[in-house]
């Protein structure tokens, strides 16, 4: 049984699943669960917030780190980042759900999302 | 002397505070409201959710909140990393200009 302190170098397989990843879509959340039924609150929070956002269901992709330990090892690694969920926008890193609610809170969200052009069309 | 019943708080309160000198610093401790979660079966750690909140003027060099809770994982690396250690961190991080901005808007708000 590997421990964390065994799993902290990345494999260059692993790197490169997880570059391909982040590439999937313009906006890719990696958590706990599915969109339909999370598992741990903060990624049900995150879903929520990116759907409140209108963000369009054909530019995101989820990721369910619970499916792959490999992935859920390996995404901590790559992002330099310890907790799940994770937000990735455009294949750039964004933050977690505490970072994700504040920028819902303060606009910054909008703006970044509506910039990216992730967003539903409007009618 | 007695051995602390929250050692996962004490480490934080001491690194914080050594690395930050934060002119606000308060943990919550949020573990049982996650106990029954499917993930936290077999823990038996009563540290394993915290809600942080800091006041900082360490905070100054970045605005980016992505690199401000950063500094926060990397003081803490080894008690996120144990088995049994800290499982979430909901994390505020602000400057001191930042805090009292937010005050006033809150002061504004509620008159």
């Amino acid at each position: 049984l590997l421990t964390s302190s065994q799993i902290r170098l990345l494999s260059t397989e692993t790197r490169q699943a997880i570059d391909k990843a982040v590439s999937t879509s313009p906006v890719v959340l990696f958590m706990k669960g599915t969109p339909e039924t999370p598992q741990c609150g903060f990624s049900r929070a995150s879903i929520q917030i990116l759907g409140m956002q209108g963000v369009d269901p054909e530019k995101f992709t989820a990721f369910n780190v619970l499916e792959d330990n490999e992935l859920r090892q390996g995404i901590k690694e790559y992002s330099e980042w310890p907790t799940i969920p994770q937000l990735y926008v455009h294949k750039e890193f964004v933050g977690g759900c505490d970072i994700l609610m504040s920028m819902h809170q303060d606009g910054s969200l909008a703006q970044m999302l509506e910039e990216k052009g992730v967003l539903v069309a409007a009618e | 002397m007695a051995q602390s019943r929250t050692p996962m708080e004490d480490a934080m309160r001491a690194k914080i505070t050594e690395s930050l000198k934060p002119t606000t610093l308060e943990i919550f401790n949020d573990s049982h409201l996650h106990s029954h979660h499917k993930a936290m079966q077999g823990v038996t750690s009563k540290e394993t959710h915290f809600r942080v909140i800091i006041t900082s003027d360490a905070f100054k060099s970045t605005r980016m909140q992505i690199a401000r809770h950063r500094m926060i994982y990397s003081l803490l690396k080894d008690e996120m990393a144990q088995e049994g250690g800290i499982h979430a961190l909901q994390l505020t991080t602000r400057t001191p200009e930042e805090e009292e901005r937010q005050r006033q808007k809150q002061a504004a708000e509620e008159s």
